[in-house]
């Protein structure tokens, strides 16, 4: 077998992903990043070159709001879940016994493994109006009447913590399991208490886990347009919705290019600043 | 050793969290079960009447065979394209490796509603009618990179030698492929195939995006949210969930077998 006749072979197992990738994957980002500039008028696609969506972002309350809404939302999601899955991640990896962590990982990861759209649903039925909530204040007495934790950001963020607190389980607890058991004793060794040790030794070497969790949150929870529309309701619109409008109610396919590309931007902006820790092979 | 209250402290967060995370599934599936009209306390079921609902409704089934039917084949087409490309990565010296890994992986670090929009102006452009094809398509481009990571991170030496026996005993490059990576990287293919059948089953908006008549299941719930609350949408939900449900564990099995082995 021949050098070249090799590499030919190679070629050819590798093409059929390699244009896969290329005609549905590159192609289409080209084809939108150069719709983003041309312009919807009326009825008619103007195909010449423009900022004017760009422009009409910038200028535009409308526009410019559901970014900052999208990235508030996002940030929070983001801190609130990190927050709350880092215990259940230690906990995991050093309170429950070893033969048992697989399976209570499993088990508390597993709801993730459904369709956003069901997700979303199943909190509107704990949130809404006579949902559970309501009803457990009812009985409580602490309200008289049916109340709606629903369409409001309150229950985008509830939504959307679910979700991550259990992709951040994961990641932490990865992170967590593998630290070998020996910087532990040697931190108790040199006289740290149990406190310093988590804060100056547990804590720095967990850092990748959280930070490419917290990327992973970044990234999926400002790209959904799920989560927003179905808990948080048409009064505050987040990025992905408004890009949705331009789609089903206007048909303006380059301003929703427009908008697809700064939430391109932004994310990778997001990626530039948090690249130095992620090391996402270690986890 | 961490002390009683410490541990008690633990086993209550840990609750809590265990509680938070199943309260709307818990919510969702029991309320499938609901007699009446609205999928709110009081609970009046348990009555079965709203999955026969689901099962007498034809738009829904044909939506449940629509995503069944997008799922397996996008995901075959996903495992056999990620093979080839990890075999030739990792097997063949091409020059540009890195790069066409970092290719081949790119759809990875971008929303899937990116993704989506790309597709969609792509197809409408072109004139491409949105149809089933175009959803296993874009289907494809999600999964693509990831068998392929997958698969090209499990192809080591141990492999390399075995594949190298079998050439030198005659077999030609297609036997090798065929007879010897396949098998030895089986649990790994299995899931792969795997996630990419369950990340297809669940995923909404590039189906939601690139479809039109015939839609898959995420799509056609989404469809029936329109009407609020709903017990049939208690019931198809709980349906969805309990197949996703058995995909993990099942992959989980492969997994774990081969740790095992």
């Amino acid at each position: 077998m021949g050098e070249t006749d090799s590499k030919g072979r190679g070629w050819a197992l590798l093409a059929p992903a390699l244009l896969w990738t290329l005609a549905f994957f590159i192609v289409p980002l080209v084809i939108m990043a150069v719709y983003s500039l041309w312009e919807r008028s009326g009825m008619k696609l103007i195909r010449s070159v423009s900022f004017v969506n760009y422009d009409k972002f910038f200028e535009k309350s409308y526009f410019v709001g559901s970014l900052v809404n999208s990235i508030e939302v996002t940030l929070t999601v983001t801190v609130i879940s990190v927050v709350l899955a880092y215990p259940l991640a230690w906990i995991l990896a050093e309170r429950v016994p070893r033969r048992w962590q697989r399976a209570a990982l499993i088990l508390a990861i597993l709801p993730f493994w459904t369709s956003y759209v069901v997700r979303s649903y199943s909190w509107l039925l704990v949130l809404s109006e006579g949902g559970i909530i309501s009803n457990f204040l009812l009985d409580v007495g602490l309200t008289v009447e049916p109340v709606s934790f629903a369409n409001n950001r309150g229950a985008t963020v509830v939504g959307f913590v679910h979700f991550f607190v259990m992709l951040l389980t994961l990641t932490i607890y990865a992170n967590l399991s593998q630290l070998p058991p020996n910087y532990r004793r040697a931190a108790a060794d040199l006289g740290a208490g149990p406190v310093r040790t988590f804060i100056h030794v547990i804590l720095p070497l967990t850092l990748p886990g959280i930070m490419v969790g917290a990327f992973l949150t970044f990234v999926l929870c400002i790209g959904d347009y799920i989560t927003p529309q179905i808990l948080g309701g048409n009064r505050e619109l987040l990025l992905p919705q408004t890009m949705m409008l331009q789609i089903s109610r206007r048909s303006d396919f380059p301003m929703a290019s427009s908008l697809a590309m700064i939430l391109m931007v932004v994310v990778s902006l997001a990626y530039i600043a948090s690249a130095r820790w992620l090391k996402l092979e270690r986890v | 050793m961490p002390s009683k209250l410490s541990n008690l402290a633990a086993a209550a967060y840990a609750l809590l969290l265990y509680g938070f995370i199943f309260l709307p599934v818990l919510v969702l599936i029991t309320f499938s079960f609901q007699e009446s009209r609205v999928p709110v306390p009081p609970f009046d079921g348990p009555s079965l009447k709203w999955y026969q609902a689901v099962l007498g409704d034809r738009r829904l089934i044909e939506a449940l065979f629509n995503s069944i039917g997008v799922a397996l084949v996008s995901s075959t087409v996903s495992v056999v394209l990620g093979f080839l490309a990890a075999f030739s990565l990792a097997r063949y010296a091409l020059p540009g490796t890195r790069l066409l890994q970092g290719l081949l992986t790119a759809p990875l670090t971008v929303s899937y509603l990116i993704i989506a929009m790309g597709l969609l102006v792509t197809f409408s452009e072109l004139g491409v009618p949105k149809s089933l094809l175009t959803i296993t398509i874009g289907h494809v481009v999600i999964n693509l990179p990831l068998c392929f990571a997958i698969i090209f991170s499990q192809m080591g030496e141990h492999m390399r030698n075995a594949e190298r026996a079998a050439r030198d005993l005659g077999a030609s490059e297609g036997q090798v492929m065929i007879l010897v990576s396949v098998p030895m990287l089986w649990p790994a293919i299995f899931a792969c195939f795997f996630l990419s059948v369950t990340f297809s089953w669940d995923e909404f908006i590039i189906a939601f995006m690139v479809s039109k008549f015939d839609v898959t299941l995420p799509v056609e719930i989404w469809s029936m949210l329109r009407s609020g609350l709903n017990p049939k949408t208690n019931a198809i939900g709980s349906i969805v969930f309990l197949i996703s449900f058995v995909m993990v564990l099942l992959m989980e099995v492969v997994i774990f077998k081969r740790r095992k082995a």
